[in-house]
């Protein structure tokens, strides 16, 4: 007899019946639960928010006031029907997969992870499954990442040779999580100096308890000049602006998974680009499926009919879910501006 | 390979040409002088004899990647080079060796010719070795296409910087047939090297004039001629030796046999510019480029073809007479040599002076050119009556004046994804016209909008595709562009019956519907009309 499944994929987002709520919802609903705070999930305009305590703060800062309640991590919440529970996703400080179990069936929605551990962010940590809604935003072979530490000392080598050279080092990086990441990643060189958008996020990380270096805000007074050699952290629509010009002498770099791409990095005209992701690479998927020990895997955003092709060949019940979850992986373009 | 993979990522690391310079510098100071060479191979197109096919490649990747073909596939289409490919689809090396970039392209040559199963050991070998950026150079070392941003000029300048040889010198020096194999670094750039007699000079390359001549100054200072539509070639005839070089410094002479004839009448030392055609001895005028375009891919050429479409050299500059350079000298007195040595020639001999085009001024001029396409040309050349034969492009004394291109609207029908600078964006699209009531497509275009434009097509190809076939997506035809184009030519290959010369996208016409497009019949008109 076929059951009704525990989730299902409605135009406003994935839902469930059973509890009457939805996980990040791209249009208003009455109750969503959020894995994480980046803008493409946690959405405004729901009347109700259910996310972890970690990911509330920026989720408050961004949307301002909105009702919602928090949850630790392993904590069991009972809403209707099923039992949900919020584990740790890796891929950026608070950020959660949301399991839902309704009698003994466990579906898992992984919002964005990664799996490899980066010191700042609660490390990735696989839940037993019968469905994993898994995002593939790097689901092509040829996303392998490198060991964290190694790419953390090209960033430290290549900020060093600049300040040498009597620049700053100016690096490209989302500010909500890659921004926080290097920060905690980086050797100590010189001062690190932030752009407003990174502040605000480390300001609120900081009062949470996530050990971050120390930064000063750039701005009138605070600048290549009165900071020679210094780092600057700053959103990547801050690179070749009018705002970095006032640096004086400086390099520019980026810090994204598409920096791994050659072609993708010329038509920056970037000179460097650091491969970080705060995505899970082709490796890192299969391993963090596979850790699930689940049977079907829905694909949300990302290489979806080459990655669910690919799990379909391994034996999994694949199928691709339309979601509006952003950074298309086809469009780096977008992705890159945004 | 260490010293080569550093300056790989220095060229590929920056878009500033003083940073450029002074990495080549670095290298070829610094580098070991058997890489140098290699490396000035490179840069200049040359590769190692291939060793192995591009699906035996993908194929070995694959399987050393344990994974489908299929999906490499995908991730080829994703990231536009299959040697990027490949050394990003491979799993890190365990441990990473560095032989040299000499080593490296002396064993991949020993490799030609050898069993399947040997060339495959070897391969997988050296990608089980090296690291990522070193796989990737190795790859490219097989499969050719380096491209670093660096061009033949910049090259030459560090070269020169580096060695205190003078560049003019080196561009020349650095010409023609020479093999990195059977020449070294001193020789090459000290002149000792051997094939210096069949040697061609560095060609002079005119820039695009934009607007109208005005801005150029007295008519009496320029010299216009056609500009032909055929391929540039240096004519070279030394006691003992005639060879013909295309301007992509291939050596053609075999191609067309009909020029063997000159080494009988041209005096010794004698070196010639022009443009190679197919030429209609009936009418005394060129052929369409089509007519030639059957000769240039042929290195045996049938007699057959020989008598429909024979070749002739249009000549336009003397580069050397007597043995002596000329290209210091103004234009004129080469203009004056070049006449008098052709017009001792017998008149059946199928070279020619280009010629002059005499008048009174600009506005006549102007009227000149609009009838460049009945004399099967492009357009016009101006040369400053007082210019050397400079080497390369030099803004200022050598100018092309072309026709502008015949235009239409056309609706895009499909899109696919470009190659290395343009991977993963939507940059090349088919195009049709109306034929009724049906779309036909006529073209291909790939080039002629902003980055910003193929985002934003990209981005809606993604929203709107109806269909995919591997990399190629169907689309609603909706998005229209005007299509620029040089000529138009019968084609029983095309669905539509024709074919285009360079075609491109002159601009995207937001503003036009696509019920306003152009049609088939329109072509057709055109066609005929060209070929009356």
């Amino acid at each position: 007899m076929a059951k009704d499944p525990v989730l299902t994929f409605t135009d406003r987002g994935i839902y469930c019946p059973a509890g009457d709520f939805f996980i990040d919802p791209w249009r208003p609903v009455d109750q969503a639960l959020i894995t994480h705070g980046h803008s493409d999930h946690a959405r405004w305009g729901h009347r109700r928010y259910l996310a972890t305590h970690q990911a509330l703060p920026v989720m408050r800062h961004r949307l301002g006031q909105i009702e919602a309640q928090g949850i630790a991590y392993g904590e069991s919440l009972r809403i209707g029907g099923v039992t949900v529970s919020f584990h740790p996703a890796g891929h950026i400080p608070g950020s959660a997969q949301i399991a839902v179990e309704r009698s003994g069936e466990v579906w898992v929605v992984s919002g964005d992870y990664k799996v490899e551990p980066d010191g700042l962010a609660e490390a990735f940590a696989p839940v037993p499954c019968h469905a994993f809604i898994s995002e593939c935003t790097f689901g092509l072979p040829v996303f392998r990442w490198r060991p964290q530490a190694v790419v953390m000392n090209e960033v430290t080598d290549w900020w060093a040779a600049n300040a040498a050279a009597g620049k700053v080092s100016i690096l490209g990086a989302y500010s909500l999580g890659k921004a926080q990441r290097l920060l905690a990643g980086v050797g100590a060189v010189g001062p690190i100096l932030t752009h407003g958008a990174v502040e605000q996020v480390n300001e609120i990380l900081r009062n949470q308890g996530y050990d971050l270096p120390a930064t000063i805000r750039a701005g009138q007074g605070v600048d290549g000049r009165t900071h020679p050699g210094a780092l600057v952290i700053a959103p990547p629509s801050a690179l070749g602006s009018a705002w970095a010009r006032k640096f004086g002498p400086a390099e520019e770099a980026f810090a994204s998974g598409w920096m791994a791409v050659r072609g993708i990095r010329r038509r920056r005209a970037l000179g460097t680009g650091f491969v970080v992701s705060d995505h899970a690479d082709f490796p890192g998927l299969l391993s963090a499926i596979r850790a699930t020990g689940c049977e079907r895997v829905f694909v949300t955003h990302g290489y979806t009919a080459p990655f669910r092709r690919f799990l379909a060949e391994q034996g999994y019940d694949a199928v691709i879910v339309a979601t509006e979850y952003g950074e298309e992986p086809e469009e780096p373009v977008e992705t890159i501006e945004s | 390979m260490r010293d080569f993979a550093t300056l790989f990522a220095a060229l590929d690391g920056t878009t500033k040409t003083t940073a450029k310079l002074a990495a080549l510098t670095h290298y070829f100071r610094t580098a070991a002088e058997e890489d140098r060479l290699w490396t000035i191979a490179l840069l200049s197109g040359r590769r190692p004899k291939r060793a192995v096919t591009a699906t035996e490649l993908r194929e070995w990747a694959a399987e050393a990647a344990g994974l489908p073909l299929w999906l490499f596939e995908e991730s080829y289409a994703m990231v536009g080079d299959l040697a990027e490919t490949i050394a990003l689809i491979l799993p890190a090396a365990a441990t990473e060796e560095s032989p040299s970039l000499s080593d490296t392209i002396r064993a991949l040559t020993a490799l030609t010719g050898q069993p399947v199963a040997a060339r495959k050991a070897a391969i997988l070998g050296w990608w089980a070795r090296l690291g990522t950026t070193e796989r990737f150079l190795f790859n490219k070392l097989i499969t050719g296409g380096f491209r670093m941003g660096v061009s033949q000029g910049l090259m030459t300048r560090a070269l020169s910087t580096a060695t205190g040889v003078d560049e003019a010198a080196l561009a020349h020096r650095l010409m023609g047939d020479w093999q990195p194999a059977t020449t070294s670094f001193q020789s090459l750039i000290r002149d000792e090297g051997e094939g210096t007699a069949s040697r061609p000079y560095p060609f002079a390359l005119a820039s695009p004039l934009e607007e109208g001549p005005e801005a150029l100054g007295d008519p009496a200072d320029w010299h216009a001629e056609w500009k032909w539509d055929g391929i540039r070639g240096q004519l070279i005839h030394r006691p003992g030796l005639l060879a013909l070089w295309s301007r992509g410094e291939e050596l053609i002479t075999d191609r067309f046999p009909e020029f063997a004839p000159l080494a009988d009448f041209l005096p010794g030392g004698t070196v010639i510019d022009g443009e190679v055609l197919a030429w209609d001895r009936v009418n005394h005028r060129p052929l369409p480029f089509a007519d030639l375009q059957k000769r240039i891919g042929r290195k045996t050429v049938p007699k057959k073809l020989l008598l429909e479409a024979p070749a002739r050299l249009l000549a336009y500059d003397l580069l050397e007479d007597g043995g002596r350079d000329l290209r210091n000298s103004p234009f004129t007195e080469r203009q004056a040599r070049l006449a008098a040595i052709l017009s001792d020639l017998p008149p059946d001999l199928p070279l020619s002076l280009s010629p002059p085009i005499t008048c009174a001024d600009w506005a006549d001029l102007a009227a000149t050119r609009q009838t460049a396409r009945e004399r099967q040309a492009e357009g016009l050349m101006l040369k400053r009556k007082s210019s050397p034969y400079f080497t390369g492009r030099k803004r200022g004394d050598w100018w092309k004046w072309k026709l502008d291109p015949f235009t239409l609207d056309a609706v895009m029908l499909y899109a696919q994804a470009g190659h290395g600078r343009r991977a993963n964006l939507y940059t090349d699209f088919t195009f049709a016209v109306r034929d009724g009531n049906a779309l036909v497509p006529f073209t291909k275009a790939y080039s002629g909008l902003t980055d910003a434009e193929f985002a934003e097509i990209t981005r809606w190809v993604q929203k709107n595709t109806l269909e995919r076939f591997g990399p190629v997506r169907r689309v609603p035809p909706e998005l229209v562009f005007e299509i620029g184009f040089e000529g138009i030519q019968e084609s029983p290959r095309h669905k539509s019956g024709i074919a285009l010369r360079f075609p491109r996208m002159i601009r995207w016409r937001r503003d036009k519907p696509v019920d306003e497009i152009d049609t088939l019949d329109g072509l057709r008109d055109l066609l005929r009309a060209t070929r009356a």
